[in-house]
């Protein structure tokens, strides 16, 4: 099929672990040829687009909305509500296709791109046929250039075959799907950064509330943002029907998800899980999951939701992957990643790795994630190096508090005697990226306050350069 | 002179129709430049503005928004070792040694050859698989130190020629949508009435053939 492919086709991505349950994303991955156009026919794809084009638009619009897919990006929005957001009698409305996937922890968007294209083509196709959507842009990472290559190929294959473009099988619906990829930037995930970045522009998130891009997206236009993972449910759910979808899962979380789980497990992989009813447990533990601690390890702490999201800790195993239950104990889902510390884990380390990452993503529009996050990164390097005073830690917390005014989401702690501070937090910057340089902190230091002090006292200890820090701060009243 | 080739100026003005606002392939001339010349120069940037009717200055002002576009030569092989927490907690700091001292370099680089430049990178989807390095935009998982050394000696040698071509391109195929089958693209003011499917009730017959 990929005829056009020069040079050597790389083999699947590793990293995906199937399992005896329920597939609804992930059906076709274990075919060698699951990105062709044959394979994809062959077990039924293309189904749900011919399904979906024998009713009318409205009527599969409903569809969705009965099954309520949850958006699958980060915010967990339902998708068939957020279609229904556009205004009234405006037109056109664009589809842009959320494939930037970088949040820290995250892989399922590259899989489902690199694996069975064609799934989320389809998907592409019955989202613009159900809210009248005339053109769609589906935005790959730059990075990701397997990823490319087979969405490419896939399309090319897909217009050929009379699946994309005018007259789709026949019918009055035509829609282009215009490949689009980008060059490097974390923040042009969010969805407004997008938007801008597929302009032409530089990648910086525009200012939400008053106006979403449902209502004001690319070129002015109504414009739907979804998720690779949330369009690629689509083609399954039109086959089978809302309720076999809402037949999985719990009913505030109906169907499957994929999550990633990375760190110190005996197994990482990705894995499609039922969603709300799987907990954290099973995933760690769990011999069809992760199998445990590498090396009989004890878990120390884990990041539930992507590099984003505040920390839990063994306390929080028994909750399911559940949204609802996950921010009112002090964290998010976010994009279904799981990483996991075991009892080596240098603490004040492993937040600098995340720190770090915001405060280098930064787009520099908002003072105090530009300002703050960098703040953030050298001051917990200092302390990391073993250079950090007692006055950092407080210095730490009041960047944080620049960044969000009030108290921040953590877990609770029956060692800490601690109670759980709820999602969600304010915040003085236009998009998640400032919070985000500080969440890793806040947690780590909340959680694990002992191992920074532990790093500074050695500091202290050291009589010679004991003097002149004191002297250096106290000379120039802080930073 | 690192303006367009023709061949390109062709692709390029394929890729703008697709877009209901030329600027909007701004940055996929920019990687089509960047696939012409390894990097990206003044008169690309040049040419590029004058392609979608923007200034050299707006050009340039997305350009350098984004990390994948160099500006200076960089090496045949771009080297990209993730640094982020799943990688790091599972060894990328000790990948990271290797390199700098396989390559005789600091990461940020490029050996005298100009075969290598290193770089440090964040999280490159592949979590799971850590630690884990990308060259040119293609991945290698779960690599250990001595697998490093031991791609860094096939690089050399062009073993991987085939599988990974030089900085610059990334996607070895282009979406070509064929002239009989493009809707082209809707600009706001081509369409401002709802699409037709969307008032005519059901599309295609239930019983239409396959
Ligand atoms: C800083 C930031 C980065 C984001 N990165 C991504 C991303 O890489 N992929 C993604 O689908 N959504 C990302 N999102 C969420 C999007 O803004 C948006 O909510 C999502 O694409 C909507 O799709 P969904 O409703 O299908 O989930 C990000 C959000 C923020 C604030
Ligand atoms: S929070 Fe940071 S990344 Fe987001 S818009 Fe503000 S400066 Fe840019
Ligand atoms: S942290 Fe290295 S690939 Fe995600």
């Amino acid at each position: 099929m990929s005829e056009s492919l020069t040079g050597t086709i790389m083999p699947h991505a590793p990293g995906f672990i199937a399992g005896d349950r329920p597939r609804i994303v992930t059906s076709r991955f274990e075919y060698e040829d699951s990105y062709t156009l044959e394979r994809y026919l062959a077990t039924d794809g293309y189904s749900g687009l011919r399904a979906c084009l024998t009713r009318a638009a409205a009527d599969v619009h409903n569809e969705v909305k009965t099954a309520t897919v949850l958006g699958r990006g980060g915010a967990g929005f339902p998708a068939g509500v957020k279609w229904g957001l556009t205004p009234q009698g405006k037109f056109p409305r664009y589809l842009v296709v959320n494939g930037d996937e970088s949040e820290p922890g995250t892989y399922k968007d590259r899989l489902l791109m690199e694996r069975d294209p064609h799934q989320l083509i389809e998907g592409c196709l019955i989202a613009c046929y159900a809210a009248g959507l005339s053109q769609c842009f589906l935005y790959i990472r730059g990075e990701m250039a397997l990823a490319q290559e087979r969405v490419a190929t896939a399309l090319n294959d897909a217009y050929a075959a009379g699946y994309v473009g005018t007259n789709i099988l026949g019918s009055n619906f035509s829609v282009d799907i215009v490949l689009h990829w980008g060059a490097g930037a974390y923040v042009v995930g969010e969805e407004t950064a997008l938007i801008e970045s597929l302009e032409g522009n530089r990648g910086m998130p525009r200012l939400k509330p008053p106006f979403f891009p449902a209502a004001i997206g690319l070129y002015g236009q109504p414009t739907i943002v979804n998720n690779v993972e949330t369009l690629a449910n689509l083609p399954w759910l039109l086959v089978n029907g809302a309720a076999a979808y809402t037949a999985i899962g719990t009913e505030s979380s109906p169907g499957t998800r994929m999550v990633a789980v990375s760190g110190h497990v005996r197994r990482p992989g990705v894995y499609e899980i039922v969603n709300g009813t799987t907990t954290f447990r099973d995933l760690v533990y769990g011999n069809e999951f992760c199998g445990g601690i590498r090396n009989g390890n004890e878990l120390k702490a884990f990041v539930p939701g992507g590099g984003s999201a505040p920390w839990f800790l063994p306390d929080q195993l028994d909750l399911p992957f559940e949204g609802k239950l996950v921010g009112a104990a002090g964290s998010m889902l976010g994009s279904g990643a799981i990483m996991v510390m075991d009892d080596t884990t240098d603490i004040p380390a492993a937040a600098l790795t995340l720190t770090r990452f915001y405060a280098h993503e930064s787009c520099g529009k908002c003072t105090p994630c530009r300002e703050g996050g960098t703040w953030l990164e050298r001051i917990l390097s200092r302390i990391v190096a073993g250079n950090g005073t007692d006055a950092d830690l407080d210095q730490l917390l009041e960047v944080g508090e620049s960044i969000c005014p009030g108290s921040f989401p953590h877990a609770a702690s029956e060692r800490l005697g601690l109670t759980a501070v709820p999602f969600p937090y304010k915040m003085t910057t236009i998009c998640f990226v400032g919070p985000s340089a500080f969440a890793p902190i806040h947690s780590a230091l909340t959680l694990f306050r002992d191992e920074f002090i532990a790093k500074i006292v050695k500091r202290t200890l050291i009589p010679v350069t004991a003097a002149p820090i004191a002297a250096a701060s106290a000379a120039g009243g802080g930073q | 002179m690192s303006r367009l080739t023709d061949a390109n100026i062709k692709l390029a003005k394929e890729i703008i129709g697709r877009y209901p606002r030329a600027r909007s392939a701004i940055i996929p001339l920019l990687h089509l430049a960047q696939e012409q010349h390894g990097h990206i120069t003044n008169a690309a940037i040049a040419h590029i503005g004058e392609l979608v009717g923007a200034t050299s200055a707006e050009v340039l002002g997305t350009c350098t928004f984004y990390e994948m576009f160099k500006m200076e030569p960089v090496g045949k092989y771009l080297v990209n070792i993730c640094g982020t927490m799943s990688c790091a907690l599972l060894g990328s700091d000790e990948l990271m040694h290797r390199a700098e001292h396989t390559l005789g370099i600091k990461a940020g680089s490029t050996t005298a050859d100009g075969l290598f430049t290193l770089e440090h990178a964040e999280c490159q989807a592949a979590c799971t698989e850590a630690p884990c390095l990308q060259v040119n935009y293609r991945h290698r998982y779960r690599v250990t130190p001595d697998q490093l050394d031991a791609l860094i000696v096939d690089l050399r040698a062009g073993n991987l020629d085939g599988e990974i071509p030089p900085h610059g391109t990334v996607a070895r195929v282009r979406q070509h949508i064929p002239a009989g089958r493009a809707v082209g693209a809707v600009a706001p003011e081509d369409a401002t009435d709802p699409p037709v499917w969307l008032s005519t009730g059901p599309s295609i017959n239930a019983k239409t053939p396959k």
